[in-house]
């Protein structure tokens, strides 16, 4: 089966007043209706990654190497009518803040029914009916209502749900997103969760979920890849990667998510900070608060080894 | 040594000995060891809006912190967490009830305001709109000393060992403006910065909730060494249920204002007595990739705490709600063995909900 | 223990330095700075430097074009010689364009950090106050205010200082506003710090940046009502030079000979757009969000 989403050595650096290798070798790729999580800390590249495959860094200022492909497309060839309707048609993108997507002056109604009439065409009244249908399938009660009413005039959780149906007013086959539940309550974070899962199947989408939440990662991916740095350190199935985390960051992640942690007893905490990203890595990133670093680590870039089941660690020790 | 790592605990209790020896003044325990930290009883607190709604966030809060413990709170947005911090820090003006410190009324004849701020401090959730950006860091952590007499070099002195003590090398640190430091080195400025006047109450906001999870643990491992070192008592508040845990002895769960269930940490988690705090810790992900949360515990939105629901303010989004729920609020009341309080009238005997336990019989 | 057992630490640049770095990238506002710095250098040594005395007049030599000689930029209705009577004049004009702004800019600043600090019925009454004095176009403010206060130096530096007070109020009372929501007030608050020393040690630093910058948007604004005051007789009085007062007496001249008649106002033009780039140069580079 040919690959969803394909990404092949990503580089991005920004450019400016200071220089950031936000994201230094990232390859990975997605299957048709597959979850997988990005998972990382800020400054990982995790939500770089994500926007690239949508082109929505600030080109003049952003430098990016690389494949990537969508749906067999080419991102980085894409131009003008068809980057427009790439985004939002094949891939579309939901935020951590819904305000990102929303423009307060227009109604919930208005701005869904754009979206379908501009993937979907049809008439403005046959846009509606589908917005209050999106509405229904986001479950969002009272959808006639919550149609004419204005962004701010809804819940957090209610926006959170509009803002899933806009993305999905295009039929995307990839659903790319970025934190959508870490500004929640825990009660409406499930909530939220559990549609996303269950809107994923329904649609037959693959969805690259980032977040720096292990739990929620755990809650509806299939696969997780672990960033730091700006490079994917492991990537596994949730089942493995939870049971046996073969990454010395992933063991320290786990650890601070406080997973099997005793009430009151120090924490296994990874020390220090991470890396600045002024300059690309030419060592492993990870080696200055790595307590089991060995001197090669802090001399070449550790390679990708593959330990088969698509398990795959950057890392010296785990390539033996 | 690590830039961002602390002492070793061992090493922090010298550093505490003999920070104490250079203490302003003796912060005593004055009341015995029996009698509460801080005990508060019918703490309110009403914000008035427009056109007679009234944001009711603390709504009579009774609840007492022991010497030595941790007391976690948790709840949602809305629910009166933060305000009750601040009420506690008396950053706000409470409209009605009262906090005996110690024994001692807060803010009355023998514990002034200003005395009980060197007994009691707190460290916010944004590390960084918590410091003055004009500021260097030691100037930040020396203020408070200094406002309570102590002179300018002797106030830096101090702000300098209680940098050394969270972790940061004060050679290095000293002199730097909070923009220069990462997130989880500012939380550690805002800790020293609290411990400058050698509280014994440390109230910590979602001290830990904007840092990444490897930052987060550095500093949830400091704040337990602290807590030795100093002999200090902790209010923790976060919506975070698995740092709370691990934190804490006991646990406030509040829901609009009210306090629904209080007790220690295990059995409150083992086996919640209140539907809300139930449904609190359904919804925390499973972290289990065979078990996966498979329903919502609670549909909607956390309601708006204004103008709230009349009877038990949960009884909109409650499974068991009962006319009795609508209609009259449950108090807290102690349940079980264990010390556990809990507000929902399904746990009190001889209530009209078709859940109560039959009314206890009274022996005379 | 004293200063000198206290060990030396790493020192940081600290937010001045920052500003001095951003501030040598704004190429155009250091133009502006040293155009200010030359007017003022000129101001102050109009005495060595003026070619002529500002006053001798000359009925012989009156509205003579740019370039007669001895008269570099020609002379005015009464034969005095512009280029000396525009280097004297910058004296009254940068004073009466900084001098109210300054001196509004401490009261303001005063009235307004006060206002926003404390908050409730004094914020109220104090703010409703300032703002009746905002209602009023300023220069008409200036013109009712110097009309009835008389004429003169004083009276004019009076009444625009009387005009810049509620703008500078009212910005120094939105910051303060801002800054007391701030967490480390809060927390300078819960070390047991009074309202006065909090407004001294936490507040004033930082709201005293943004007002600095707005006052010194102000300075041309100033210098372009004192020159109007001075045009319509109620600022400074004939003979003495003053960029404004020199426009006036000029104006009938201006079919006769132009370009000398327009000078003063050039004068006018150029320093006042000077302040202006400087003063945005100075919010860029201190970072402060209008």
């Amino acid at each position: 089966m040919t690959p969803l989403v394909e990404i092949e050595n990503l580089h991005v650096t920004f450019r400016g007043e200071r220089t950031v290798h936000a994201v230094n070798g990232v390859s990975v790729s997605l299957a048709p209706g597959e979850v997988l999580g990005i998972l990382g800390e800020s400054g990982s590249g995790k939500s770089v990654t994500l926007k690239t495959l949508l082109r929505l860094l600030p080109e003049r200022r952003t430098v990016i190497t690389g494949a990537l492909s969508v749906d067999g497309q080419d991102v980085l060839a894409l131009e003008g009518l068809e980057l427009a309707n790439f985004r939002g048609g094949i891939a579309s993108m939901i935020f951590q803040d819904p305000g990102l997507a929303f423009d307060p002056v227009y109604t919930i109604g208005d701005q869904i029914s754009e979206a379908v009439m501009r993937h979907m065409g049809g008439t403005k009244a046959g846009a509606m009916i589908r917005a209050r249908e999106l509405l229904e399938r986001v479950r969002i009660p009272s959808p006639e209502r919550r149609l004419k009413a204005y962004p701010h005039e809804l819940s957090g959780g209610m926006r959170q749900r509009a803002m899933i149906a806009l993305a999905l007013a295009g039929k995307p086959k990839l659903l790319l997103a970025d934190e959508p539940t870490t500004a929640l309550d825990a009660t409406v974070q499930i909530q939220i969760l559990l549609l996303l899962r269950q809107l994923q199947r329904e649609f037959d989408m693959g969805m690259l979920f980032v977040t720096h939440d292990i739990g929620v990662a755990v809650e509806v991916c299939d696969r997780i890849a672990i960033m730091y740095a700006g490079q994917i350190v492991e990537t596994g199935t949730v089942r493995d990667l939870i049971r046996d985390p073969r990454h010395p960051y992933t063991r320290g992640l786990l650890a601070a998510n406080l997973h099997g942690a005793v009430k009151g007893m120090r924490l296994d905490a990874i020390p220090g900070a991470p890396p600045a990203l002024n300059e690309a890595p030419t060592a492993c990133p990870f080696a200055p608060r790595c307590a089991s670093a060995i001197e090669v680590c802090s001399k070449t870039l550790p390679e990708n080894a593959d330990l088969g089941g698509g398990r795959r660690v950057r890392c010296h020790l785990a390539s033996g | 040594m690590h830039p961002a790592a602390h002492p070793h605990p061992d090493e922090l209790k010298a550093l505490a000995e003999k920070s104490r020896a250079v203490k302003l003044l003796p912060n005593a325990d004055r009341g015995g060891p029996a009698t509460p930290l801080l005990s508060v009883t019918g703490l309110t607190k009403h914000f008035p809006l427009a056109r007679g709604a009234v944001v009711r966030a603390v709504d009579g809060v009774d609840f007492t912190v022991k010497k030595g413990e941790t007391l976690g709170v948790v709840g949602e947005s809305g629910c009166g967490k933060s305000t009750t911090a601040r009420l506690i820090m008396q950053l706000l003006d409470q409209d009605a009830g009262e906090m005996l410190f110690d024994g001692e009324l807060v803010g009355g004849l023998e514990l002034p305001l200003k005395e009980y701020r060197r007994q009691a401090q707190m460290v916010f959730q944004d590390s960084y709109a918590s410091l003055n950006p004009r500021m260097t860091i030691e100037a930040s952590v020396a203020f408070g000393p200094q406002v309570h007499g102590l002179s300018k070099n002797n106030a830096i002195t101090r702000a300098r060992d209680l940098l050394a003590k969270v972790g940061l090398d004060p050679a290095r640190f000293a002199g730097r403006y909070p923009h220069e430091l990462s997130g989880g080195q500012r939380q550690r400025v805002n800790i020293a910065r609290a411990l400058a006047l050698s509280p014994r109450l440390l109230i910590l906001d979602e001290s830990v909730s904007a840092l990444d999870k490897s930052v987060e643990a550095q500093v949830l491992n400091l704040l337990l060494d602290l807590r030795e070192a100093f002999d200090l008592t902790y209010v923790f508040i976060s919506h975070d249920l698995n740092v709370v845990r691990f934190m804490s002895d006991r646990v406030m769960v509040m829901y609009l204002g009210e306090i629904v269930e209080i007790g220690p940490v295990e059995t409150l988690y083992a086996a919640p007595a209140h539907p809300y705090t139930r449904a609190l810790l359904a919804a925390m992900p499973s972290m289990d990739p065979d078990r996966r949360t498979e329903e919502a515990p609670l549909a909607g939105d956390p309601p708006n705490p204004i103008n709230p629901p009349p009877g038990c303010r949960f009884h909109p989004r409650c499974p068991f709600a009962e006319a009795l729920c609508c209609a009259v609020r449950p108090e807290l009341s102690p349940v079980g063995e264990d010390g556990r309080q809990v507000a929902c009238h399904i746990n009190t005997p001889g209530a009209r909900h078709s859940k109560a336990p039959p009314a206890l019989e009274i022996i005379p | 223990m004293s200063a000198a057992t206290l060990p030396p630490v790493a020192a940081s640049p600290g937010y001045w330095a920052g500003v001095l770095t951003r501030f040598s990238r704004e190429k155009l506002a250091i133009a502006a700075g040293i155009v200010i710095l030359l007017i003022i250098l000129a101001a102050i040594f109009a005495d060595v430097i003026a070619p002529a005395d500002p006053s001798k007049a000359s009925m012989l030599r009156r509205l003579k074009p740019l370039g007669t000689p001895g008269y570099p930029l020609g002379s005015d209705e009464l034969g005095r010689d512009m280029l000396s009577r525009l280097i004297f004049g910058a004296r009254l004009s940068l004073f009466m364009g900084l001098v109210p702004v300054f001196i509004a800019f401490v009261i303001g600043s005063l009235i307004g950090i006060s206002a926003g600090f404390f908050g409730g019925r004094f914020n109220t009454l104090v703010m409703r106050t300032v703002d009746i004095f905002y209602a009023f176009p300023s220069v008409l403010l200036a013109i009712a205010l110097s009309g009835a206060l008389g004429a003169g130096i004083t009276n004019s530096i009076l009444s625009l200082t009387i005009v810049f007070i509620p703008p500078i109020a009212r910005i120094a009372e939105s910051v303060t506003a801002q800054v007391r929501g701030m967490d480390y007030v809060d927390a300078a608050r819960a070390s047991g710090a009074g309202s006065w020393l909090i407004i001294r040690a936490q507040v004033v630093g930082n709201v005293i940046g943004p007002v600095f910058v707005y006052a010194t948007s102000l300075i041309s604004v100033a210098m372009i009502l004192a020159s109007g005051l001075s045009f319509l007789g109620l600022g400074v009085k004939p003979p003495t030079p003053e960029w404004g007062l020199m426009l006036n007496t000029l104006r009938t001249a201006i079919y006769v000979q132009p370009i000398v008649a327009v000078l003063p106002g050039a004068a006018i033009f150029i320093t006042s757009i000077a302040f202006n780039i400087l003063s945005d140069g100075l919010r860029s580079a201190m970072e402060v969000k209008s």
